[in-house]
């Protein structure tokens, strides 16, 4: 263990430079999120990631935002156990009808002020399950979205260009 | 044909590759349940169609499947579950989707269905709805017992599922577990689907699986065309396999170190696993090697720069890697949490026929790889670790095998590989052909059947993750333990929920 611990602190850090936060994610919440709200947190923000019947590929990758590449608690960004705790919901999946009434009651335990992200491609619209008996198709038809973040699944720098456009927006950087 | 030998059937049928379906009557269907009671034959898969039941064995003796179809004339099939517990959430699925019944079963609670669908027995022929009754936990009876409720919304990022247990004190007397809340209908979507948008389906099925599965489905198709993928590209879908093993056991290793709170593993092994996934990207495109593996070959050859990503790729993992073991095997707080934790009893693993690490911890010593030696596993060699305590440990051991075999295994196959074509035409049209195909994933093996009709589409196709028959495995390995160690010791398991929700 002590081999492995040294290491770690004398052969520099494998965190990446912080990439810039997504424009059209910008533009997307200032549409969106109400100014009133944004003061009131600053630069930290606590996420509860909710699957909503994704196929597991975007919690994969919302996993890897915490490994020693990406940090993303560097930012202020972290996730915690439980929507009491949380400001911003990192939804996920088609939204399948067994998941639907779970999501609209950890939305609704969630203290305002509150923001959705829905996060990847079947969030958004369905995805490749659109049209099927068992799912909804999209966050939005459940829960107001303030930010999508594309992809199939997102890679972890579009997840982290995404959140920081929201921190920066909720911090009033813009 | 060992198998069918015992079960006396009707006629064959012909269209069906690589191994046999025959169609039984009832004593045909008895005969196979009693093999499966008995011990003989291994379940592979239990499923539906509007009219009728398909059940796939495995022999593993001879290595050798069969599939036996019965043709419910009432509606109604003898109950598989009653003498075979293993069958019976896909029994209780087979009521939900297709409205077909299994007589004598004890357990006809819905399995897939909350009835929130806008229609009951959505892929059925059978037109009556459903009436809503209330979900009853099996009891639990005796003095000082309590509930705890966890789910379907978990603290960490995981996927939704319920888990309902009963405790004495610390001590959990029964877990249940309650699933399909991720269930997305993706064998109705895949009807009438052509081969590419259900290859796409297919890769998302379980997206830590994507390559598995699409290896699964690719070679389903080709059976039932009954056309090969050149060398070539058998080679790419190999190396994509293994990495995705290697992944996912790193991930796994990791995960289950960190509930036991030793959050070091988790870092270091967190590396080794981005590391995998940017190798993927740099080689095939994808980080999860998602859509490149089709009927037929794979979409893109390996990129220019791929060979020497990989083989960077594994120079780090053998120069870390050692380590990792040894930081495991040394830690002592560590082993107190994962020894003699969860164990899985041999029996059961057999019972069930229990794939991946599940399995191969408690005694069960198949791998889809071995036994059923696909291309190009039937020219690579490689190890299949097996070990006999059943514990959270002994399935940490096993990935950590496995990774050693994997890394092997990626580099055998680039010094084999050269330069080819990478995908086999598809007939313009073909007869009404059927395939089964079964390919080992990072937890277990991943079972294809189907049917496709004259223009190549998708006529009915199941998808049997390996999680079928593991999540019941883990209710019986929580028994006894505390219930601060089921993380641990769900963990140690990495079921999938989207995976058997479909």
């Amino acid at each position: 263990m002590r081999k492995t611990l040294l290491e770690s602190l004398t052969h520099g850090s494998l965190t990446e430079p912080a990439p810039a936060p997504d424009e059209t994610a910008l533009a997307e919440l200032a549409s969106k999120v109400d100014r009133a709200a944004q003061a009131r947190l600053g630069r930290s923000l606590a996420i509860r990631q909710v699957d909503a019947g994704s196929c597991n590929g975007c919690e994969l990758e919302i996993h890897a935002l915490s490994n020693a590449f990406y940090d993303i608690e560097r930012f202020g960004l972290r996730f915690v156990a439980s929507p009491r705790h949380a400001d911003v919901l990192l939804v996920t999946g088609p939204v399948t009808k067994n998941m639907r009434q779970a999501l609209e009651r950890t939305y609704n335990a969630t203290p305002d002020p509150k923001w959705v992200v829905a996060v990847g491609g079947c969030a958004a619209d369905g995805g490749i399950f659109k049209g099927s008996y068992a799912c909804v198709g999209g966050v939005s038809e459940v829960v107001p979205v303030d930010l999508h973040i594309k992809g199939c699944p997102p890679s972890p720098l579009d997840l982290l260009k995404g959140l920081l456009a929201l921190l920066e927006h909720v911090g009033g950087k813009e | 044909m060992g198998i069918l030998d015992s079960i006396p059937h009707v006629h064959a049928v012909p269209s069906h590759r690589p191994w046999p379906r025959v169609v039984v009557a009832e004593a045909g269907w008895r005969a196979a349940v009693d093999e499966l009671a008995a011990g003989r034959l291994t379940l592979l898969g239990l499923w539906g169609e509007p009219a009728v039941v398909h059940m796939a064995l495995l022999d593993e003796a001879v290595a050798e499947i069969a599939v036996v179809t019965y043709e419910c004339a009432a509606g109604s099939f003898p109950s598989v579950a009653r003498h075979h517990p293993p069958a019976l959430r896909l029994e209780r699925t087979i009521h939900d989707l297709f409205g077909l019944t299994s007589t004598s079963a004890d357990d006809v609670r819905p399995w897939l269905d909350h009835y929130v669908w806008d229609k009951s027995f959505p892929l059925g022929s059978r037109d009556a709805p459903r009436e809503a009754v209330l979900y009853r936990f099996l009891p639990a009876e005796g003095e000082a017992l309590h509930q705890v409720a966890v789910g379907p919304v978990h603290a960490g990022i995981i996927e939704p599922g319920h888990f309902r247990f009963t405790a004495n004190g610390e001590h959990v007397v029964r877990l249940e577990q309650w699933l399909g809340y991720t269930h997305k209908g993706v064998e109705s979507l895949l009807q009438g689907a052509n081969l590419e948008a259900a290859a796409k389906l297919a890769n998302r099925t379980s997206g830590d699986s994507a390559v598995a599965y699409a290896f699964a489905f690719a070679r389903a198709a080709e059976a039932a065309l009954d056309i090969e993928a050149p060398p070539h590209a058998t080679h790419l879908r190999a190396l994509m396999a293994e990495l995705e093993r290697l992944a996912n056991h790193f991930g796994d290793i990791g995960a289950i170190c960190n509930d036991a709170s030793f959050a070091l593993m988790h870092a270091q092994t967190g590396i080794l696993r981005e590391r995998c996934l940017r190798a993927a990207d740099a080689a095939f495109g994808h980080r999860l090697m998602m859509d490149v593996i089709v009927p037929g070959g794979v979409v893109r050859d390996i990129a220019p720069d791929g060979i020497a990503a990989l083989r960077t790729l594994l120079a780090e993992i053998d120069k870390v890697f050692p380590r990792l073991i040894e930081l495991y095997d040394n830690t002592a707080s560590l082993q107190d949490r994962t020894v003699t934790t969860g164990i899985v009893k041999t029996e059961y693993a057999r019972q069930f026929g229990a794939g991946g690490y599940v399995g191969r911890a408690s005694g069960r010593n198949f791998d889809a790889r071995r036994m059923l030696a696909y291309a190009p596993y039937d020219r690579l060699s490689f190890e299949v670790p097996v070990l006999e305590a059943g514990d959270v440990n002994a399935r940490v051991w096993i990935r950590i095998r496995e990774v050693e075999q994997s890394v092997a295994l990626i580099a055998q196959i680039l010094d084999l590989m050269a330069p080819g074509e990478i995908m086999s035409a598809l007939p313009a049209g073909h007869g009404e052909c059927e395939g089964l195909a079964v390919t080992e994933a990072f937890r277990g093996d991943v079972l294809v059947w189907l049917r496709l009709d004259r223009e190549l589409r998708v006529q009915r196709c199941h998808l049997r993750d390996a999680s079928w028959f593991q999540w019941p495995l883990l209710e019986t390995a929580i028994e006894g333990n505390i219930i601060a160690d089921f993380p641990l010791c769900n963990k140690s398991f990495n079921c999938s929920y989207s995976g058997a929700d479909l």
